[in-house]
């Protein structure tokens, strides 16, 4: 790049008020010794792992990547949450925490209640007519029913099943963002280190770094995809929502996500949402089973998919059903 | 050795006796009442497409013949023979103002109404009026908007609209006109508009307040710049249809071929007072009209076709241009 590269700028004045324990929150390491300790019970993955099942047939049992050593975050504890749309329910009763530096997954066959789980998280729900939810979720202590939806959703973000770019520059898709609202502000050049910034942590940069004023539609699926999670990134989330941000795409862009996914959970608490079994395999620390709108087990990959206790998420992994 | 074998190639399958180069399907094949149809539709088809030849071939003709560019810059005066009567100067500026008055009514109109319809919907019921009425005013014959035109009018209240002498408000103007084409123009907007926002699928909006962002700020940044397309093909349609528009003119216009404004004031006076556009140009000078000048008829009428003709093309082109850009 023979461009002078602007001074990254990481935080907006105006954000600063929108989300401040947050943001203080972020660098902090884990105050609840329960929670750190649970994370060294369960977090570390041996490096060499007792042979895990291979889910689905045909499937080329390889060795899961090494776990990291980082520790994990609480971010957002899911307690006895029920979703149902008119006399549907459809999530019952979950209860699981979401981590930072953890991928957690959620698996299950379609229809059991695990995009509702996740767009609850964020109160998507909420714009379905008919929706009654009851339980709890909280994000860093707070009851995010307390918060206001917008400031609810720039601090959990999610990126959904079809890359769904807005019709407007690259540039600007990153900005619309960081700007408040449908505001004109901040200036493009006082953004430029924020947006670049983004692209970076979503992978992206180097490949739309020429062509940032070209439309967002103009890009491959796999560049929307991304685009989409660098949006999702700009707005400095604590949790990052994917619902089966793969399954549109070609192998090799879901390949390129999937190694993304793995990267950015140091930085942000990540929550997918799969129901391509290699795929959680492949990308998650933790796994939800669900199953009817039931979490029928939750447990670390290495459990769910070597030696889950549940007799239908063997069953589930192993392909006998989906 | 077995695996090895698993993996290798699969031998060519058994060679078959070489097929024939399949022909094109043909009607041949096909049942009797089918290939009846199938002849219908194309004669339908290509019956259709000579009438509408028939009528630009004709029209083109017979205004190649009387069109001559003078007449597009001069004024029209009264005379007997056609070389006295002047050109149309006036009535294309009057096309011109009415398309104009009625855009900037209905755009800003239907584009609200269109996404008040298609995003927000509430009251369910009162939107549900709102859509049949829209609709209704789409059927109603154009004559009966003028009538119901002059009527409000030749209100008092709206005496600054129009010229006004002794207390007697005259009810016809370029605003009268305009604000009454732009009922005509309006069920196009809203439903090209509209169409276009239905054809943005859910998730997207979803995306923008998943990053926190309200229905509001969604629909200014993200929902009208993707149906910006949509907003011109219904602008051109709905200009297309006003100045099409013979009735509403002839009515509320008042009936002077010149522009003749009202007050000192220049554009303002313009808009107040009276004039004609070519539509109305071409209903008093053909053979049944006052003027009885078929061959500034013919003259009038061809550069109106073309002005119709060359919307047609640019509500293509963005029709086109919308389908492009979308998301899987």
């Amino acid at each position: 790049m023979g461009l002078s590269t602007p001074p990254p700028v990481r935080r907006l004045t105006g954000r600063e008020q929108l989300i401040p324990a947050a943001a203080q929150e972020r660098s902090e390491p884990p105050t609840d010794p329960a929670a750190a300790a649970s994370t060294n019970g369960n977090g570390h993955h041996p490096s060499a792992p007792p042979t895990p099942a291979a889910p689905g047939s045909g499937f080329v049992a390889a060795p899961r990547r090494v776990a990291r050593s980082s520790v994990a975050i609480d971010r957002m504890q899911v307690e006895d949450v029920s979703v149902s749309y008119g006399p549907k329910v459809a999530v019952n009763s979950v209860s699981l925490p979401i981590r930072q530096g953890e991928v957690l997954a959620l698996i299950g066959p379609s229809g059991c209640g695990k995009t509702t789980l996740l767009r609850s998280l964020n109160r998507l729900t909420e714009l379905t007519k008919g929706t009654s939810f009851s339980g709890q979720i909280v994000l860093d202590g707070v009851d995010i029913a307390e918060m206001e939806p917008t400031a609810l959703r720039r601090r959990v973000t999610m990126v959904f099943q079809q890359p769904n770019p807005f019709p407007m520059s690259v540039f600007d898709n990153v900005a619309y963002v960081l700007r408040e609202q449908a505001s004109r502000r901040p200036k493009r050049k006082n953004l430029r280190g924020a947006v670049q910034d983004a692209l970076t942590r979503a992978g992206l940069y180097d490949e739309v770094a020429d062509n940032l004023d070209h439309p967002a539609l103009r890009l491959s699926g796999g560049q929307q995809q991304r685009l989409c999670i660098a949006r999702a990134l700009a707005a400095e989330p604590e949790v990052l929502l994917l619902d089966e941000p793969c399954s549109a795409l070609d192998p090799q862009s879901t390949k390129v996500i999937e190694e993304l996914i793995v990267r950015l959970r140091d930085e942000v608490a990540i929550v997918i949402v799969t129901h391509n079994l290699q795929q959680a395999y492949r990308v998650a620390d933790y796994v939800g089973f669900m199953y009817l709108g039931e979490l029928v087990e939750y447990g670390s990959a290495q459990t769910m998919f070597g030696s889950a206790r549940e007799q239908r998420t063997r069953e589930y992994v192993s392909g006998a059903f989906g | 050795m077995s695996t090895a074998s698993v993996l290798a190639p699969k031998p060519p399958p058994p060679a078959a006796t070489p097929r024939k180069p399949r022909r094109r399907e043909t009607t041949s094949t096909w049942r009797l009442t089918d290939r009846i149809g199938l002849a219908f539709a194309w004669l339908l088809g290509l019956l259709f497409c000579a009438i509408a030849a028939s009528i630009v071939i004709y029209l083109l003709i017979q205004g190649l013949r009387y069109v001559r560019p003078s007449l597009l810059v001069t004024h029209p005066t009264v005379g007997y023979t056609e070389n006295q009567t002047g050109g149309f100067l006036d009535p294309m500026i009057g096309t011109l103002l009415v398309a104009l008055i009625a855009m900037a009514i209905a755009m800003p109109v239907g584009i609200a109404t269109a996404v008040w319809l298609s995003e927000y919907g509430r009251p369910s019921a009162l939107a549900r009026v709102a859509e049949s009425t829209v609709e209704m005013l789409a059927g109603t014959p154009s004559i009966v908007l003028a009538l119901f035109g002059t009527l409000i009018f030749e209100a008092p209240a709206l005496g600054f609209l129009s010229q006004t002498t002794g207390g007697v408000v005259y009810g016809r103007s370029f605003f009268a006109a305009g604000a009454l084409l732009s009922l005509i123009a309006l069920p196009l907007v809203v439903a090209t508009v509209r169409e276009g926002l239905q054809s943005i699928p859910g998730h997207v909006r979803e995306a923008s307040y998943a990053v926190g962002k309200t229905k509001i700020a969604t629909t200014r940044r993200v929902l009208l710049p993707a149906v910006r397309p949509s907003v011109i093909t219904g602008a051109m349609l709905g200009v297309g249809r006003v100045i099409g528009d013979t009735a509403i003119i002839v009515v509320l216009l008042g009936s002077t071929l010149n522009l003749e404004g009202v007050g000192s004031v220049p554009l303002l006076g313009t808009l107040r007072g009276t004039g004609s556009t070519l539509t109305s140009y071409i209903f008093y000078n053909a053979p049944t009209g006052d003027g009885n000048q078929p061959d500034k008829a013919y003259a009038a009428a061809f550069v109106l076709l073309m002005l119709v003709l060359v919307l047609n093309v640019v509500v293509d082109v963005f029709a086109r241009r919308a389908k492009k850009l979308r998301w899987g």
